[in-house]
């Protein structure tokens, strides 16, 4: 039997030497559960997927379905009630899910970092930037604190902030939301990770602030051969900075593949409706397809598909039976019984 | 041609900050900046722009839930800044607002049958028996059950909860709805259903709707004529194929450009626009933009251009002085 081989943007299979090298991380049926009064939940329902290196891998849902929480589990903050219960994601050879506490404290903003939705909620109101800044670079680098805020200085100078040396000296509150952002930004980078995950960065700015930080996110990735993990609900920031794209509903796996193929020829009936719910800009319809219902509350699930209660192609095999992940047409997967005409 | 269902003329709207033991009136928040344009019977204007131009504060300017500071509103011919009292309410009954956050902007200890019948109280229309009757009417059209009448708000998740901020905005049959960010706080694939339902509505009830949004592709999707709105200014005017097909302002160039589009493709992003917007307690001199502006002159930071038609069209209006000498 031929191991299916991943791709690369423009269709060709990596080498197997590629292969072996280029994976950054590998996150194999990952499982993360809340444990509420009303029982355990599932959250994250055995997520497989991987990313290479200098990759940027979109992952898209809308609220509730899984995608920061997925982001939690890999820097390993998720909070009681929630427990990771399964699987194991490995990042450039060692898994994750296994480190210690004080040896994942080590990997943490070091070798991976993450840039989180909110900067206000995010960031500590009491501290100033510097100080943030300062204390992420002394507990990861052997340097003096006087060689540390020379490099919170130049994180800030590197992320486009305007008199960095004035702006270390700041307080958050001092700072709009789109500076906000940038520091924390400069914050993650500035240990020089090796994979970046970002979640929702631009969802709370203005759509021209939101273009500018993806410039940045997307500059400096270049400039320092990082690999992103970048989480949003919105279909357009995706379709322009993902490579490619995983689509989650109900904390489970729906499709996965470039991420120009997935907006032409989309598999999964969630991801095809997606698609048309949301107003095209330059392409206008006169009505919008809709997803009929919403999204089931946690204990609501049936347990097969997460998607079989809105879904126009469900049959009782979809309600009874989780759909296993197949790979329909080369690095394109989806998980769907009876996914939608393929090419 | 329809007619104006809504003229506004000069329209300001500015928030005094007041400071010191015997709150010394220091300076102004100006929100809305004298401001004109009109609405006309039927069709959706979109009110767009990012956080802090004023959108909102327009929006609610309009119905008078902020008294104007200056400036004149004419609603079906009748000067509304004038009327008081028992009038002012009978002239509201006719305009309506919905709100973005349905789980503010919802009473949470009423049920939603309360909810829909205060306006027929407060108006004092029809006996309880038929109100009832109505509210449940008024549940099915808007796509909820009307056994939902004697449920709470807290039972209902986002979406439905916006259909009956709907449902409440058309009980009177009014003939302007003002939307305010109506589906900025819901999921894309409720947004969609929202969004449906308005159109509808509108065909149905043959509704005039203001509607205010900084999403560009619902903007886009929804209007008929949208208005570009900068640090309480409207900085250009136009239907909307005008509008996206011949943008005249810098601004509303920038902002098309920044706009996500879906399926295109993975791009370099281009920064669209530099800097931010600045505070509106004290905004740059001249053109507000020109500080983040390329294509600046001399000119721009001296005097403030008026909103002007661009040549060869009258319904297209921009206030940039690179239009009004000739084009950029």
């Amino acid at each position: 039997m031929i191991l299916p081989r991943p791709f690369d943007t423009h269709g060709h299979p990596f080498s197997e030497e590629a292969v072996l090298s280029d994976v950054v991380l590998k996150v194999k049926d990952l499982e993360t559960t809340f444990f509420s009064k009303a029982g355990p939940f599932r959250a994250v329902n055995k997520i497989s997927y991987e990313i290479r290196k200098g990759e940027t891998l979109g992952i898209v849902g809308e609220s509730g379905c899984g995608k920061s929480v997925t982001s939690f589990s890999l820097m390993r903050l998720i909070e009681k009630p929630g427990q990771i219960t399964g699987g194991s994601a490995v990042l450039n050879g060692r898994d994750l899910l296994k480190l210690s506490e004080p040896e994942m404290q080590k990997v943490r903003g070091d070798e991976m970092a993450m840039i989180f939705q909110e900067p206000m909620t995010a960031l500590n109101p009491v501290l100033t930037i510097g100080q943030q800044i300062d204390e992420q670079i002394l507990m990861h680098k052997n340097v003096t604190p006087a060689e540390a805020k020379e490099r919170s200085i130049e994180m800030l100078s590197l992320v486009g902030i305007p008199s960095p040396a004035e702006r270390y000296t700041n307080y958050p509150h001092q700072l709009s939301g789109g500076m906000r952002q940038r520091a924390m930004i400069a914050m993650a980078l500035s240990c020089n990770p090796t994979f970046l995950i970002a979640d929702e960065p631009t969802t709370a700015l203005d759509v021209t602030i939101q273009a500018q930080i993806l410039e940045l996110i997307q500059t400096l990735q270049e400039k320092l051969n990082m690999t992103v993990q970048f989480i949003t609900h919105d279909l357009g920031v995706i379709s322009e900075i993902a490579d490619r794209t995983l689509v989650m509903y109900g904390g489970q796996f729906c499709e996965m593949g470039n991420t120009q193929e997935i907006f032409k020829n989309p598999l999964h009936p969630y991801t095809h409706a997606l698609i048309g719910s949301r107003p095209r800009f330059g392409n206008r319809v006169q009505r919008l397809t809709t997803i009929e219902g919403s999204v089931p509350a946690p204990h609501e699930y049936p347990a097969g598909c997460p998607f079989t209660n809105r879904c126009s192609r469900a049959t009782e095999q979809c309600r009874m039976q989780k759909p296993p992940v197949q790979e329909l047409s080369p690095g394109h997967q989806v998980a769907c019984f009876h996914p939608m005409g393929a090419r | 041609m329809s007619q104006n269902i809504l003229e506004v003329k000069n329209l300001s709207k500015f928030f005094p900050i007041k400071k010191g033991l015997f709150l010394r009136h220091v300076a102004d928040v100006r929100a809305v900046d004298y401001v004109s344009f009109h609405v006309r019977q039927g069709e959706t204007l979109g009110l767009v722009g990012e956080s802090g131009c004023g959108k909102s504060t327009l929006g609610r300017t309009l119905i008078r839930l902020y008294e104007p500071t200056s400036g004149s509103i004419r609603f079906k011919g009748e000067d509304f800044l004038k009327v008081r009292g028992e009038s002012l309410r009978k002239m509201r009954k006719d305009m309506q607002m919905i709100f973005q956050d349905p789980y503010a902007s919802l009473d949470p200890r009423m049920t939603v049958g309360q909810i829909l019948t205060q306006p027929f109280e407060i108006h004092n229309i029809m006996t309880p028996s038929e109100r009832l009757e109505r509210v449940k009417q008024l549940l099915e059209t808007v796509g909820l059950k009307a056994s939902h009448v004697n449920r709470y708000p807290h039972e209902f998740s986002g979406g439905q909860r916006q259909r009956i901020s709907i449902a409440r905005a058309i009980a009177l049959n009014p003939s302007l709805v003002i939307a305010d960010e109506p589906v900025s706080a819901l999921d894309v694939s409720i947004q969609a259903q929202i969004l449906n339902l308005m159109k509808d509505l509108q065909e149905k009830l043959k509704l005039t709707y203001v509607f205010i949004s900084h999403d560009l592709s619902v903007i886009e999707h929804l209007c008929d004529r949208i208005a570009v709105m900068y640090l309480g200014k409207i900085v250009e005017i136009a239907t909307r194929d005008e509008l996206f097909s011949n943008p005249k302002h810098p601004y509303t160039q920038a902002l098309i450009s920044a706009i996500p589009r879906v399926g295109e493709g993975k791009k370099k992003m281009k920064k669209s626009l530099s800097g931010e917007v600045p505070s509106p307690i004290n905004p740059p001199s001249g053109c507000h933009f020109h500080p983040r502006c390329a294509h600046k002159k001399d000119i721009c930071s001296q005097k403030a251009p008026a909103l002007e038609s661009v040549t060869g069209n009258s319904e297209h209006r921009s206030a940039c002085w690179l239009t009004t000498q000739g084009g950029l």
